[in-house]
């Protein structure tokens, strides 16, 4: 089972070891992780995926949360959170289909970023299942390189449980 | 404000902290370090080998409840700590670890004596730094400090690159600290959940105490004696709570889990309310965990969130300090202490004579023997002459076990055992840091054969510093706990666990400049004893033990805990406790 968990982190030296090791000791294989910082610059959010067993996902929350980097750890696998994933795919395309490729991207509101005589890049956004859609279907025209960035993933609204950083409490008005 | 180099903010800082003794051992980079050491008032142990600086720093930190000091240099000296920093975070003892590193300039290009110990001791510590600037020196050695002491103790280290100890900063002697975002303590129970455990304790019927080492980290032992009597409960403890409640206590059964009592196990196999204050359901403890304690409703006070759930759902689980937590405890059972019906009272009552009588009927117990010493037989002379308060520290086997059953403490912070990495070689260093904190205390440390050969060295440190530990070497010429498991569970196919060639004991005191001897006849026993301890000196005594005996109760590994062995197949077909 795929767990997602939203992180809230300081961005200090080692801070990605500390959570990544957590995970690798207990052997999870990770799937994808994100980090960046957040508005304020101290803070980064990391958004992991990986694949954990029902039982063992409060625990690896609590040891998570456990680690003097980070500020909040929360489980978003069950919860509607925004889920965003961005994946550049170039597609290999001969000359008489290149048309049809473009209606496929505009399908799936894809932009092409780079044009060369045999082939197309794509950017596309969206949950994982559009990637995957957009994927297998690009594979009917030709040869797919692809590069995926990971889920990102928000909580909604009402459920935002992360602490993440405001704008109008940030630490850009310090300079 | 006062310049002063990395080196000295580094030892101001130590003794800022409260550091009254640093274990350590110098080299390459950390030599700017041992030069201000060289006329500083910080005491410094030179011990004789970076592990047992570690296991030292523990000693001391298990003895006073203070964070204990070590001191490696980068490379092989930092990578030297690693089994000691596992032990302390298995146990949760605060030590804070220094260590040097070669200069920045030259990190990442497999310099001398280079090795990545910042990343090396990630896994290996409750948290740990690289300082690659001055200024940052003394806020991180009182972060490392705060972290290890507070919320559930543990190792910290701190990484210093060596441009950093010779560079220069002002230095003010303040304990200035920002606020760590992510470390958050949760010391104080809510009041639900006070409310939701008195209830609990008064609703149940045969309610059992398993109390281990927070007890002992959070100093609540009092209050813990104050509970039980409140609740008339009976009480066990895990082999790192030992002490925790006064052995001689009527409410007191023994140690529980795998050597544990016929009545501590069984009786936590039947009780109804399970009450775990500072343990972490332990494998050792348990057995197997569907097994355990089936009929009960669990308890589980721990200030570590992430060990609620862990093992063993809890019904109840009440984050907090033991101490805190048992203090508001004890205040609301008193209040409300009519709660429990005349019935009930009757009921629980005769649970806990049912727990006393099983702890008369089946003590720890052992066939006596005049021709060969009996290892439990030295265990209850030890327990004579400790008196249940003087600190015992011992190594991992057999004698470990043994004195757990055997020995009984008066107070909390006398018991020392590496208990969760179960590492040998710990017994005789951790004396060493014992001593150094309470030398006004006896100090003994009970060791095996095996684990006594991994200390040697130390014997130096304790001969130049004349520490006045008595070392007792349960000596049965083998890897005793190892044979028992390849005697019960490997058809007796004996491997690799003779023990040849221990040295002459006086002869290899002796070229240490200490005195030692050698025992070996039950006749002899007790004058080999109080020769040993009317020494004022350190002592070494090799006492010459029966063999082949094995540690008994046992629970088999994965086993329940009812049904563990209580005597060998020679004494009776093998006996089943349980239901
Ligand atoms: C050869 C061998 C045999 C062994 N056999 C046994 C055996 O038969 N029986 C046995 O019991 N053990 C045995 N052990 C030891 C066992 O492996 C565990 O180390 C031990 O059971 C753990 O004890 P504990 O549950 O008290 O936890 P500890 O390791 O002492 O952990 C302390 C717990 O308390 C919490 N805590 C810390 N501070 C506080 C605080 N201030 N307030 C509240 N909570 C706090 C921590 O978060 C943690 O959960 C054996 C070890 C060896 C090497
Ligand atoms: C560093 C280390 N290596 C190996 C072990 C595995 N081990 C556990 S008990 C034991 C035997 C210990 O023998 P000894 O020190 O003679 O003590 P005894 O069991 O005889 O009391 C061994 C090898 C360990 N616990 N620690």
């Amino acid at each position: 089972m795929q767990q997602l968990i939203s992180l809230l982190v300081e961005n200090k030296a080692g801070a990605l070891m500390r959570v990544a090791g957590v995970l690798t000791s207990r052997g999870y294989n990770i799937e994808s992780l994100t980090v960046a910082k957040t508005i304020d610059p101290t803070l980064s959010i990391m958004t992991i995926v990986a694949e954990v067993s029902e039982q063992g996902r409060e625990l690896l929350i609590k040891q998570i949360s456990r680690l003097v980097n980070v500020v909040k750890a929360v489980d978003l696998s069950e919860s509607r959170a925004v889920r965003r994933e961005l994946a550049l795919i170039k597609v290999f395309v001969e000359e008489n289909r290149r048309a049809a490729v473009l209606t496929e991207a505009q399908v799936f509101r894809a932009h092409i970023v780079d044009a060369s005589p045999n082939s197309y890049t794509l950017e596309v956004t969206g949950s994982q299942d559009k990637l995957n859609a957009l994927i297998s279907l690009l594979r009917s025209y030709g040869p797919v390189e692809m590069i995926r960035s990971g889920t990102m993933a928000m909580a909604r609204a009402k459920h935002n449980k992360l602490p993440v950083p405001r704008f109008s409490e940030s630490a850009l008005s310090d300079g | 404000m006062a310049l002063l180099s990395g080196a000295q903010i580094l030892l101001e800082s130590l003794a800022r902290e409260g550091a009254e003794a640093v274990f350590g051992y110098p080299g390459g980079v950390t030599l700017p370090i041992y030069d201000v050491l060289y006329d500083h008032p910080l005491r410094h142990v030179l011990v004789r080998h970076e592990q047992n600086a570690v296991f030292a720093a523990e000693g001391y930190a298990r003895a006073t409840g203070k964070a204990g000091v070590c001191m490696a240099t980068s490379g092989p000296g930092a990578t030297n700590l690693t089994t000691g920093l596992v032990d302390a975070l298995m146990d949760s003892i605060p030590v804070v670890a220094i260590t040097g590193q070669v200069p920045q300039a030259l990190i990442g290009r497999d310099a001398f004596q280079e090795a990545d110990t910042f990343g090396i001791s990630r896994s290996a510590t409750k948290h740990n730094y690289l300082v690659k600037d001055v200024r940052e020196l003394s806020q991180t050695i009182h972060e490392a400090f705060y972290i290890a002491i507070s919320g559930r103790p543990g190792p910290v280290l701190v990484d210093i690159t060596k441009d950093v100890l010779l560079a220069e900063a002002p230095y003010s002697g303040q304990q200035a600290m920002e606020p760590l975002r992510g470390y958050r303590l949760e010391v104080e129970p809510t009041p639900e959940a006070v409310e939701r455990a008195v209830e609990f304790l008064w609703n149940a019927e045969r309610p059992y105490i398993y109390a281990g080492g927070g007890i002992i980290s959070s100093g609540a032992s009092e209050e813990l004696v104050r509970f039980s009597e409140l609740l008339e409960a009976p009480l066990a403890h895990t082999v790192m709570g030992l002490g925790g409640m006064p052995a001689g206590h009527p409410n007191y059964i023994s140690m529980l889990g795998m050597h544990g009592s016929y009545a501590a196990n069984l009786g936590i196999t039947h009780c109804d309310a399970l009450i775990g204050l500072g343990v972490r359901f332990d494998d050792r403890v348990t057995g197997r965990l569907d097994k355990f304690a089936p009929d009960a409703k669990v308890l589980h006070v721990d200030i570590d969130p992430a060990e609620i759930n862990k093992n063993r759902r809890a019904d109840l689980g009440v984050v907090g300090d033991a101490r805190a937590v048992l203090k508001r405890l004890n205040e609301r059972l008193a209040e409300t202490r009519g709660t429990l019906g005349k019935k009930r009272r009757q009921t629980r009552l005769a649970w806990m004579q049912h727990i006393r009588e099983m702890k008369r009927e089946h003590p720890f117990c052992y066939q006596g023997s005049s021709e060969e010493i009996k290892p439990q037989c030295l265990m209850e002379k030890l327990d004579e002459i400790a008196g249940g308060d003087s600190i015992v520290t011992v190594d991992v086997g057999q004698h470990q076990m043994w004195a757990a059953q055997y020995l009984r403490f008066n107070a909390p912070r006398l018991w020392q055992s590496s208990s969760g990495l179960g590492s040998m070689g710990f017994g005789v260093p951790a004396a060493v840091g014992a001593k150094v904190a309470c030398p006004e205390r006896q100090v003994i440390a009970i060791v095996g054969d095996g684990g006594f050969m991994m200390s040697i060295p130390e014997l130096g440190t304790i001969a130049s510093n004349r520490l006045p530990v008595k070392i007792i070497v349960m000596n049965n010429n083998t890897l005793g706990m190892v044979r028992q498991w390849q005697e019960l569970f490997y058809d007796k196919r004996y491997s690799e666990i003779d023990i040849t060639s221990f040295p002459d004991a006086s002869l290899l005191a002796a070229s240490f400049g200490i005195t030692g001897g050698s025992v070996a006849s039950p006749e002899d026993l007790d004058d080999a004893l109080q020769h040993a301890f009317a020494e004022p000196g350190p002592y070494l005594l090799n006492v010459q033990v029966a063999p082949e005996e094995c540690v008994y109760p046992m629970v088999p590994a994965g086993g329940a805990v009812s049904e563990m062995i209580l005597q060998p197949e020679s004494q009776a077909a093998e006996a089943v406790a349980g239901d």
